[in-house]
């Protein structure tokens, strides 16, 4: 089992960082026992701010000769209780790592620390005439945790997600040890992609201290088009129509009417249209306004072909903060609609989208449990949220591990996977695990043990 | 109920290049957008619409090029736009602005009401609506946040006083400016887009207009004469002084004095 932090661990801890940057006892918010949404609950014993790669590599070589837990946390934004630190240990917090290092315009790349959060990377490369794709919701998380779940976001359907944006990464090795992973290079056939390994590990299998990231010219035009329906499943079943035409859209994403007024409820502001029960928001961006307004219009009138009433332009600035401001919001406003909730991050093939959610609708009824979702209907990625509201502890969580087998189930009916984007965490193993053959999880389990052979970092999760 | 929105087209950036010699802003080559302050104003109609029925046409002041500006309109909701498009009318300020609008107001028949935003981002001076106003002898009220009654008669307002809110009844006919988020405005139609063409767009010049005194519009029938233009100079030391309105007069008088400014 794991050493308890000792008097001597802190005090290695103190010298190894700084006495002010490691918090102990009552010094530690309870934020930190927690993320954003994850059910599961656990302080750490010691609390480090670090400042740098160097300071990561002392403390992860002291911790894997004492056997002390390590559990990495950016903002805490995360859904699936992967940065809780369920055996206690020691938590390193990057939030301080947040230097924008260099902006390198021959190679279009920027490099950053782990924690810098998504807000300000996508506010610097626009400045600089640059585009950082990746475009989740939560623009409040960090880079680190963005790399750490390959987050993927509304930009997708286009661009694709963080793993695609990814050049270089140094990282500490649970041993201590530093590797650079990748480089400044668009191709890279240099032997097993460790950089990928690590995209996605949830922090896992090395604690990223510097990410080199890919940036693209900034569109200089960008358009959208909310697109309402008389129906959720009329919405969503136009999406395979759209895709198939090849029309080269930047999102598309479907939500329904009560997902907007929760939205408006928790922003006082109110949406430019709430008279349709569906909607499906699509954006072309490109650096030609009459062929970015002729490539939406030609959806638009696929749209209306396939029973849209209308669809409305979203083309200024202030459209777009009204629209897209909203969208952002959806996942606060609905945790804010309900007193707990649960999320299904599923990724089904992108003709099953519908399918899907009208399925999600049955359970509902079946249940009686409120369910609103939304989501990435350009890339298949559904947010589903399975909502407490008055129930008793009991009978919620019994129904909603129903709620959540019945989903988990069809999604591997339909070819989808447990998580598009969210991760897999502490919450959601027992879906990997029951998604995934055997073999799968024995590799799984096999690059960890090669990472970290005495699983110090970030333990208890994945699988 | 018949209502008018004045609207207009404004720079779509803020990055504006501004005519050394005469001071008026540079429009060649630079992307435009409908004032957004203006799409209160039209939301403001619609909801008056959907409610008392009537019509909902929309007026401009600008180059050609404003008929876009106008076109969104009639996509957002407007059964009609008109433009006063002549070059004589180039470099009007507020006082010839509102001579040569309200003129126009004047020769488009009955109205009950005029809308207007509160202000423009370029011009922001948010005068034009109110010196119309006053041009057509009609009462009206600035800053309006919310519609509280509509009748036949007249119609009930609450407008921004800063300090108060004021709740003010007039008589049709009459013109109110719109506050900014004082609504949500409406999304333009790409159904309506396909409908309605240039059409519903009527280009008038100066020649158009029954009574116009050419001399009080443009350049020469502008009692402003601009001397210069810059940007400002970007100062971010900030001093906040709390308190009353009387207590704040009296702060700031003696911060001006002890600095000599005054």
């Amino acid at each position: 089992m794991y050493k308890t932090v000792t008097a001597s661990d802190l005090e290695f801890l103190r010298v190894a960082a700084s006495p002010d940057r490691v918090l102990t006892g009552t010094e530690i918010s309870e934020d930190y026992s927690h993320d954003e949404l994850a059910g599961v609950k656990h302080m750490p014993e010691v609390l480090v701010k670090v400042a740098s790669t160097e300071e990561v590599s002392a403390i992860m070589r002291y911790a894997n000769e004492h056997r002390i837990p390590v559990v990495v946390r950016g903002s805490g934004t995360g859904l699936v209780g992967a940065a809780v630190a369920i055996y206690g240990g020691i938590m390193l917090e990057t939030t301080g790592m947040n230097q924008i290092l260099e902006l390198d315009e021959d190679n279009l790349t920027v490099a950053v620390q782990p924690g810098v959060l998504l807000i300000d990377l996508a506010a610097y490369a626009e400045k600089n005439n640059f585009l950082y794709p990746p475009d989740p919701g939560e623009k409040s998380a960090t880079i680190g945790g963005n790399i750490s779940t390959n987050a993927g976001g509304m930009r997708a359907v286009k661009y694709g997600v963080t793993r695609d944006f990814v050049r270089a990464l140094t990282v500490v090795l649970p041993s201590g040890d530093v590797v650079k992973l990748g480089g400044k290079v668009v191709k890279n056939s240099s032997g097993y992609s460790l950089l990928h390994l690590m995209v996605g590990s949830e922090g896992t299998l090395g604690v990223i201290t510097e990410a080199t990231l890919k940036l693209l010219p900034l569109p200089e035009v960008s358009i959208s088009m909310l697109v309402p329906f008389q129906t959720i499943r009329a919405a969503i079943e136009a999406v395979p129509a759209i895709i198939k035409s090849q029309a080269s859209l930047t999102a598309i994403e479907f939500f329904e009417r009560e997902t907007v007024l929760f939205a408006e409820d928790y922003l006082g502001k109110k949406f430019p249209d709430t008279s349709y029960p569906a909607y499906l928001l699509l954006t072309v961006d490109g650096n030609d306004r009459s062929g970015v307004e002729a490539e939406l219009f030609r959806v638009a009138d696929l749209c209306m072909a396939q029973g849209a009433p209308d669809a409305f332009l979203v083309d200024t600035d202030e459209r777009k903060e009204s629209v897209w401001k909203a969208r952002g919001a959806f996942l606060e406003a609905i945790k804010a609609s309900t007193t707990e909730m649960d999320e299904a991050d599923v990724v089904v093939p992108r003709d099953k989208v519908a399918e899907f959610i009208i399925y999600t609708h049955e359970i509902a009824r079946q249940l009686k449990l409120r369910i609103p979702s939304f989501g990435h209907a350009g890339d298949g990625n559904l947010h589903v949220y399975v909502c407490r509201d008055n129930l008793d502890e009991e009978n919620w969580r019994s129904l909603l591990a129903e709620a959540f087998r019945l989903m988990y189930d069809r999604a591997a009916q339909l070819c989808g996977l447990v998580s598009g984007e969210h991760g897999i965490g502490y919450v959601k193993k027992p879906y990997l695990l029951a998604s995934l053959d055997a073999a799968q999880i024995e590799l799984m389990r096999g690059i960890k043990k090669v990472f970290d052979p005495n699983d110090i970092l970030n333990p208890g999760k994945l699988f | 109920m018949d209502i008018i929105v004045c609207v207009k087209q404004v720079p779509g950036t803020s990055q504006v290049e501004i005519d050394p010699v005469t001071g008026v802003l540079k429009r060649d080559g630079v992307a435009s957008k409908l004032n957004p302050y203006d799409l209160f104003a039209l939301e403001a109609a619609f909801r008056i619409q959907e409610q008392a029925g009537g019509t909902v046409r929309t007026l401009s002041m600008g180059p050609d090029q404003a008929i876009s500006s106008l076109l969104e309109t009639v996509y957002m909701g407007a059964g009609s736009g008109v433009l006063l498009s002549d070059r004589r009318f180039a470099g009007s300020d507020v006082h010839a602005t509102s001579y040569v609008i309200q003129s126009v107001v004047r020769q488009m028949g009955h109205f009950d009401l005029v809308i207007c935003g509160k202000q423009t981002t370029d011009g922001d001076t948010a005068q034009v609506g109110p010196e119309m106003a006053e041009m057509l002898g009609i009462e009206h009220a600035a800053n309006v946040l919310s519609i509280d009654e509509v009748d036949e008669a007249g119609i009930t307002v609450t407008l921004n006083l800063d300090d108060v809110l004021q709740t003010q009844r007039m008589a049709f006919p009459c013109l109110i400016t719109i506050e900014k988020d004082a609504n949500t405005p409406r999304l333009p139609s790409y159904r309506r887009m396909k409908e309605r063409g240039k059409d519903m767009i009527t280009v008038y010049s100066a020649g158009d207009l029954d009574a116009v005194d050419e001399s009080r519009c443009g350049l020469k029938g502008s009692p402003t004469q601009v001397e210069r233009i810059f940007p400002p100079e970007k100062n971010r030391d900030k001093e906040l002084l709390e308190g009353t309105p009387q207590e704040l007069q009296a702060a700031l008088a003696a911060l001006l004095r002890s600095r000599k400014l005054i």
